[in-house]
């Protein structure tokens, strides 16, 4: 495609986003930059093969995990544990730290590295328990004014006899409400593997960033291709067809800002990966620390209430 | 109990059906229409639930006359342009013919025993009750119109989850009707939730398990993931109640269980307590 007919479709693509109501802002003029050089460097819609391997990428076995940001982006960080009735979930972290001289509650899912440690932490699946530590920490940042980050890392929430036993389903729910009624502000970023209920269990915030190689979805390819191909095999061809990629995420107005990584991917290099979340955790939060809390509130419900397509 | 027979967002497999839609699941006796239906779908054997539809459910609840339907036009959308061995819109097209509905829910104004009321119905037929734009649409609307008129919300709930063929904007509908159901408690009004067999994946995990008061139907299949992507994936065995009602009430994730016939006078009671006093 010769250079000026690809400009004109970048050009389309961004005046498409500028009028994208999610995109509104005190620092807009500083997201569409951003756009821009992500989208010069994305260029034309992702295609199948590039979906698959954000798929990859996200699940990469090297990719940083939450701790692994903690440590880079938080200082003062400490650990808090336990749902204060039955457990502490490894799959989930929850803690308190500083971003920038200022205390933020941090929670988020944990993938284990070796495999005793992914054992342990159920390779980032949460349990009830975890959900509900998750929640007692922002209710704590809730009492306290401290702004809540969220980072989304999860192939989904752990399918298990118990899990079931103590309401894995009613406990994401409740977690979403407990967002939804939150007047401090919220910033989730999907650092990974964004699935389904176990993601948007922690997820309903104020903006929600995406990293440039994670994927967010409804169900896991794999889940898709078996219920509607009736073959796990044709995972590929399922990622395709329900397009988990960020920049269809931005497109449909899921999510607010793409966080860009390291060429190559956030496994090539945890600090820089670490650099870039940290920056866009921070510019988001300013932006939202001058709005009151009742607005804040309002406009967050207001948003997710905006989300779907019908006629 | 009932058997287990879909969930659309976990891998399970739909097990075989009936051999006839009014053979009893469970204890295989078999029945005609007029009998079914006079029975409230409900096995006069062994007592098993059949899926009821969306208007006979509203018709066997509501006063006679006192329905007035909301947003009965709202249709989805294809915004992925979906295709997996056949375009959505063709499964879409396919599922208004086969139910004479245009999506999984119904909405729209009551009244139970002389007290309004708002009633969000869903409608297993119609691609398994799964929950796309238009049934988080809805659920929000249904929301909106009982804070309006200051009445309790009913939700009655039977479906097998997200609607994958919506992909992320499916998902989308979880945190929507949570947020709705949020403005709908600010209001200050009640929302009373029965869950029908089966609600399971994001419907559970969002809207349906936020009522002040939590029913279900006896034998409903409550679970988040489905039976066999738990045993698939943790090898522990299943118990045989795995994610039914009956589990979710002795574990304390429900209020009551209620059969079928009492589901009348048990709504007509709770909202006379739900009535604000004059």
């Amino acid at each position: 495609m010769p250079p000026s007919e690809h400009e004109l479709r970048l050009r389309q693509r961004l005046s498409r986003l500028r009028n994208m109501p999610l995109l509104g802002g005190a620092k807009l003029s500083g997201e569409l930059d951003r756009l821009q050089r992500q989208l010069d460097r994305m260029g034309e819609e992702a295609t199948d093969e590039e979906i698959w391997q954000s798929v990859e990428l996200a699940r990469h076995e090297q990719r940083p995990y939450t701790l692994d940001y903690v440590e880079r982006i938080l200082d003062d960080w400490f650990e808090l544990h336990g749902d204060r009735g039955r457990a502490d979930d490894g799959a989930m972290i929850a803690g308190l730290g500083k971003l920038d001289g200022r205390t933020v509650a941090l929670v988020g899912q944990q993938k284990g590295r070796d495999i005793q440690e992914r054992a342990d932490r159920r390779f980032g699946m949460p349990n009830p328990e975890g959900y509900a530590k998750a929640m007692r920490v922002m209710e704590l940042a809730e009492r306290h004014g401290f702004p809540v980050v969220s980072l989304v890392d999860t192939p989904g929430a752990y399918p298990g006899v118990s899990a079931e036993q103590h309401g894995q389903g009613g406990t994401i729910a409740a977690s979403q409400a407990v967002m939804a009624r939150l007047t401090v502000p919220t910033v989730a970023c999907v650092i990974g593997e964004g699935g389904s209920g176990g993601a948007i269990a922690i997820a309903l915030a104020d903006r929600v960033l995406m990293q440039e190689n994670a994927i967010y979805s409804v169900i896991s390819p794999e889940g898709c291709a078996m219920i509607l191909w009736r073959d796990a095999g044709e995972a590929k061809k399922a990622a395709a067809a329900f397009k988990p990629d960020a920049a269809h995420c931005l497109e449909l107005g899921v999510i607010d800002a793409i966080v860009p990584e390291p060429q190559g991917g956030a496994h090539t290099d945890h600090d820089a990966a670490a650099r870039l979340l940290g920056e866009a955790l921070r510019e988001a939060i300013d932006d939202l620390a001058d709005i009151p809390g009742d607005e804040l509130r309002r406009r967050r419900r207001a948003k997710f209430r905006s989300l779907g397509v019908f006629a | 109990m009932a058997k287990i027979d879909v969930s659309v967002e976990t891998d399970d497999k739909p097990a075989p059906p009936p051999k006839h839609p009014n053979t009893c699941p469970s204890c295989h006796s078999h029945y005609r229409d007029d009998e079914l239906e006079a029975a409230l779908w409900v096995c006069r054997q062994c007592g098993y639930h059949f899926v009821m539809r969306s208007r006979q459910r509203i018709d066997s609840l509501a006063d006679p006359g006192s329905f007035v339907e909301e947003a009965a036009d709202l249709h989805s959308e294809d915004p992925l342009h979906f295709f997996d061995l056949r375009p959505y819109t063709e499964r879409l097209a396919e599922a208004e013919m086969s139910t004479g509905l245009a999506d999984a829910m119904v909405i729209g104004q009551a009244a139970i025993d002389g007290r309004g009321c708002e009633l969000a119905v869903m409608d297993f037929a119609f691609m398994g009750g799964s929950m796309g734009s238009v049934v988080g649409e809805k659920v929000s609307r249904a929301c909106d119109s009982a804070a309006e008129r200051g009445v309790p919300l009913i939700a009655i709930t039977s479906s097998g989850g997200a609607r994958m063929q919506e992909g992320i904007l499916a998902l989308m509908q979880l945190p929507k009707t949570v947020a709705a159901v949020e403005d709908l408690r600010d209001a200050g009004q009640a929302m009373i939730s029965v869950m029908a067999h089966p609600t399971t994946g994001g419907v559970l995990a969002s809207f349906a398990t936020l009522g002040d008061v939590l029913l279900a139907e006896p034998g409903a299949l409550m679970s988040f993931a489905g039976p066999r992507v738990v045993q698939q994936l943790t090898r522990e065995k299943l118990p045989d109640d795995f994610g039914l009602a009956e589990q979710n009430y002795r574990f304390g994730n429900l209020d009551a269980i209620v059969p079928r016939p009492e589901l009348r006078p048990a709504l007509a009671r709770l909202l006379r307590l739900f009535d604000a006093p004059v």
